[in-house]
């Protein structure tokens, strides 16, 4: 049954041949199974998630119920679940339980996903192995030596190993797509504003957006369909219809004009990573594409403006973690700073703490203009970039990724050599591009991942782009031996 | 003659009257339990995200067009970032390179009746923080976020304010602006609009600005008048006897009559604004602006000049009365009972009228006495039914009865004697009393005619019509 992809089981449960409970319970004992070896989880909700897939069976045998109505589901612990704790990976929010759902959360709800528990991601979403979460690394379940990706790598690794057919996830640097490559699964990226940021708890706010992780393009687009629109809470969604995601995905390829982005083939992507790319793009080829190498010259700059921007906006949205109101406050505070310095020291781990205080120095006095601004500045002109190449092709596409995924503890000293992982997804998030990373073959045994950006709300494009090539290919259905 | 020149600049923030937050639904209602009114927004819950209210921008438009000012058409919402455990998100929104009103100017008239124009610098939207509750908790802190995310707009002047008492007519101005264009209640106690000042002073003459002290929170005019005058006779004190002002903060405590330092420059927050990434730049374009105009009122400067066109009162007399939205109403409502009576009207409302009001603590539209009541006691004394001087006691009758005017001087017997017979009767009387007094009178001593005044009134309870009395005892006093 795990097997199966969310369009199948989702089609299952509408016909009655499965119920939403036995589905819940193949999927929890999976999750309790895999739990030590994998840490995918940071909260099980196997009672609620029980009594939910009872409503839905109700719900279904009455012939009502939406779209998703009893498929089991997860939310990675940074969207606000009302009273099931969110942690974010952090001790600061080790026993925070939120009074509200996300939007996000609430819409999936009201299609009929059934949340199973909440899913492991680096602290805050900084990270990109899922090594910097309080509640320990979650492992790559291709082997387990490996990292699964970050900062979304609970989601990615609870997908490939199927604990379950589709997470919530989210990606301010490549926190969806790295991790998805990582984990041989199928990651949605959508465009700036697409997805309501209410109730995500923010890491760096003109960048973060949040998607979905799951076994296939289909399957995206079915959770995604759910989850994007307006959101009169959040100022930055976009208020435009939502295209209907499934409709145009079988639409035939010939005529599409991709381009190759030449910067992300330069020294240090990893040869037989690069391999697999180049025959993705041969099958799209195959279909009836045409294919062009295109370059961004500013697409260098991602990383250095990345690492001004979003700590910048960190450095300020994490702020409000001070101990007086909720979160974790130390003991015995002498006085008010203190309880400030004591508190947050004890609540961030070092990777916030790092991002917190690299944010703090380029928004100071002096220091505003040289970092700050000029990031702006080379945001624009990135951003530009893409306009300029969106003018001449359809869709983008590189590796998502320049390496398969690494050991643990490999990249843990050396936070530039981590940052410098992120280095072909951080482009889209400051364009506000939607992206995706579809699984494109092994290097070397580890999943490699075909990155495919678009233009701003081309999401239905992409979904097309990634099933077509999906029906071409069947990477995504690999699941590793162990969880097979 | 003082060697020294004052230079003062305000920054006044008022409370926009919106009914719900700035960034979030929750009600702005003052003195309701502490954080009753504070919703997830308000207290910076992880994931929460502000959304602008539309109201306050409007407000902040209508401020900006009644003082004649650029409406900028893309305006930034910033975040200024500190710690304080009544700022919940860790910072205040705010808005810094790019405030909605640019630019405007503001008329106030000096005491010797000059007009002087004082320059704007600017007026941005923000929100308000919190508050730290100290008393009846020991040695603990409370907070309440009540006040968290009520909307301000902070309107920041030129330094051209020359003086407290400038400084005072500037604050005043703003304030019957703010309430005329009702964005504002200008409730001072509650703290609805309050000010810091930017004081300095330098040898007369020269242009260079002195250092200044910031002066935070006052929340009355008097307080401002005595806090300036304190900070400038502290500066050319310290200046004169071999000292330098320092660049600080400085609270203005009211029980000692002085200010006292708060925090230096080196101790000041470095407050690292940047562009608010949660929320758009507000788009303001010429057809919002229009409409907005629109719907501006009859603004003071505009009613005075009517007033004193219209009605031929003094420049002061108009300043006065048109001081309130609520005055002018109801002074125009008085003279349009008795029309022909416009100075009468202003004198009795600025007169008998403000003194009982500021006596019982009340405001002009608490009711306690109509417009058409007290033109009713106008109509009487302009057809001399009663003297000016009965006149103040059937007004005070009517302020504590709720009488008519006619009512009361009909019970009580008020109407004025202007039967000049029964007049000469009278005065024949006193005379016939008083024949010492009269002998005097006669033998050159003028002052006693005053003492005639005197005992006629008395005589008649004061209704004889004092005009008439006056040319009859000029007629028959002297034989």
């Amino acid at each position: 049954m795990h097997r199966q992809t969310l369009t199948q089981l989702a089609a299952d449960l509408r016909a009655r041949r499965v119920s939403s409970v036995e589905l819940v319970r193949t999927f929890l004992a999976r999750i309790e199974a895999s739990q030590s070896a994998l840490n995918a989880f940071v909260t099980v909700t196997a009672e609620q998630a029980l009594a939910q897939a009872e409503a839905a069976d109700r719900a279904l045998g009455a012939g009502r119920g939406g779209p998703l109505e009893g498929v089991p589901f997860g939310h990675k612990d940074l969207f606000c679940t009302a009273g099931v704790r969110t942690t974010c990976g952090s001790r600061m929010l080790e026993n925070f339980i939120s009074p509200y759902d996300a939007t996000v959360v609430s819409r999936l709800r009201a299609a009929g996903a059934v949340m199973l528990g909440k899913l492991n991601m680096d602290e805050f979403a900084m990270g990109s192995s899922n090594e910097t979460s309080y509640f320990g690394p979650v492992r790559n379940p291709w082997n387990r030596a490996l990292v699964p990706g970050g900062s979304s790598g609970g989601s990615a690794a609870a997908v490939a190993a199927r604990l379950l057919p589709a997470a919530t996830a989210t990606d301010t640097g490549g926190s969806i797509r790295q991790p998805a490559a990582f984990c041989g699964v199928t990651g949605i990226k959508p465009t700036y504003g697409r997805v309501s940021r209410y109730g995500m708890i923010a890491f760096a706010s003109s960048l973060d957006q949040g998607g979905v992780i799951a076994a296939s393009a289909e399957d995206a687009a079915r959770v995604l369909r759910e989850m994007a629109g307006f959101d009169p809470r959040d100022s930055t969604s976009v208020d435009a219809p939502v295209p209907d995601y499934l409709a145009g995905l079988e639409q035939p390829l010939s005529g599409l004009k991709i381009g190759l982005l030449k910067e992300f083939f330069d020294t240090g992507l990893d040869p037989a990573y690069e391999r697999c790319v180049r025959e993705a793009i041969g099958v799209f080829e195959r279909l009836g594409a045409s294919v062009r190498e295109i370059s961004l010259p500013n697409i260098p700059l991602s990383v250095p403006v990345y690492y001004v921007v979003a700590p910048a906006e960190c450095s300020s949205n994490l702020a409000r973690y001070d101990g007086v109101r909720f979160g974790h406050r130390c003991a015995e505070a002498r006085d008010l700073e203190d309880l400030y310095k004591r508190s947050r020291s004890e609540g961030f781990g070092a990777e916030v703490q790092r991002r917190i205080m690299t944010g703090t120095y380029v928004l100071s006095a002096g220091y505003y203009d040289a970092y700050y601004l000029k990031a702006q500045r080379v945001r624009r002109l990135i951003t530009a970039d893409f306009a300029r190449a969106f003018g001449e092709v359809d869709l983008l596409m590189g590796p998502t990724t320049p390496t398969p995924a690494f050991e643990l503890g490999a990249k843990v000293a050396d936070p530039i050599t981590m940052y410098l992982n992120d280095i072909y997804t951080i482009s889209a998030n400051l364009a506000g591009l939607p992206a995706m990373s579809v699984p494109c073959g092994f290097a070397a045994g580890l999943p490699a991942g075909l990155q495919i950006i678009g233009p701003h709300f081309a999401e239905e494009r992409l979904l097309n782009a990634a099933h077509r090539y999906q029906r071409e290919t069947d990477w995504h259905l690999r699941i590793p031996e162990a969880y097979a | 003659m003082s060697a020294w020149e004052t230079v003062i600049g305000l920054e006044i923030h008022a409370q926009l009257a919106t009914r719900s937050k700035i960034f979030s639904g929750a009600a702005t209602a003052y003195g309701a339990a502490p954080n009753s009114q504070a919703c997830l927004v308000d207290l910076g819950y992880p994931g929460v995200l502000p959304v602008l209210n539309a109201e306050a921008v409007r407000m902040a438009v209508r401020f900006g067009l009644a003082i004649d000012a650029r409406i900028t058409r893309q305006s930034v919402f910033a975040r200024k970032n500190y710690f304080y455990p009544d700022l919940p998100k860790g910072y205040q929104i705010s808005q810094y390179e790019l405030p909605i009103v640019a630019t405007g100017a503001i008329e106030i008239v000096l005491e010797d009746g000059t007009v002087k124009r004082i320059g704007v610098t600017r007026a941005h939207l923000e929100e308000d923080a919190g508050k730290s509750l100290h008393e009846g908790l020991g040695a603990l802190t409370g907070i309440d976020l009540n006040r968290a995310g009520t909307p301000l707009i902070e309107i920041v002047s030129e330094p051209e304010l020359r003086s407290a008492k400038e400084a005072v007519a500037y604050m005043k101005k703003v304030h019957t602006l703010v309430r005329y264009l009702e964005i504002c209640d200008g409730n001072m106690q509650e703290g609805s609009f309050r000010c810091d000042a930017n004081v300095s002073v330098r040898p007369v003459g020269t242009e260079k600005f002195g250092t200044r002290a910031e002066i935070k929170n006052i929340n009355s005019f008097r307080y401002v008048e005595k806090a300036i005058q304190y900070e400038v006779a502290r500066q050319i004190e310290l200046i004169e006897s071999g000292g330098k002002v320092i660049q600080e903060t400085r609270l203005w405590d009211p029980d000692k009559g002085e200010t006292r330092s708060m925090r230096s420059k080196e101790e000041a927050n470095d407050y690292r604004y940047f562009p608010d990434p949660d929320l758009l730049p507000v788009e303001i374009d010429e057809a919002y602006i229009e409409a907005v105009r629109a719907t501006l009122p009859e603004l003071p400067d505009a009613k005075a000049a009517r007033f004193v066109a219209e009605y031929g009162l003094s420049g002061y007399d108009a300043l006065v009365l048109t001081a309130s939205r609520d005055l002018a109403d109801y002074y125009e409502a008085v003279v349009r009972a008795v029309p022909a009576q416009p100075k009468l009207a202003a004198n009795w409302v600025m007169g008998e009228l403000s003194a009982a009001l500021n006596k019982d603590g009340q405001q002009i539209d608490s009711g306690r006495l109509s417009a058409e009541r007290l033109a009713g006691l106008l109509v009487r004394i302009a057809d001399e039914t009663i003297s000016g001087k009965i006149a103040k006691e059937v007004f005070e009758a009517m302020w504590t009865s709720g009488e008519s005017a006619d009512a009361l001087i009909e019970a009580k017997g008020l109407k004025q004697i202007t039967d000049t017979g029964a007049i000469e009767q009278a005065i024949e009387a006193v005379m016939a009393k008083n024949p010492a007094q009269l002998a005097e009178f006669r033998a050159g001593k003028d002052k006693l005619f005053g003492f005639f005044v005197g005992q006629v009134m008395k005589a008649t309870q004061g209704k004889a019509n004092p005009a008439q009395l006056n040319d009859l005892l000029k007629k028959k006093l002297p034989g």
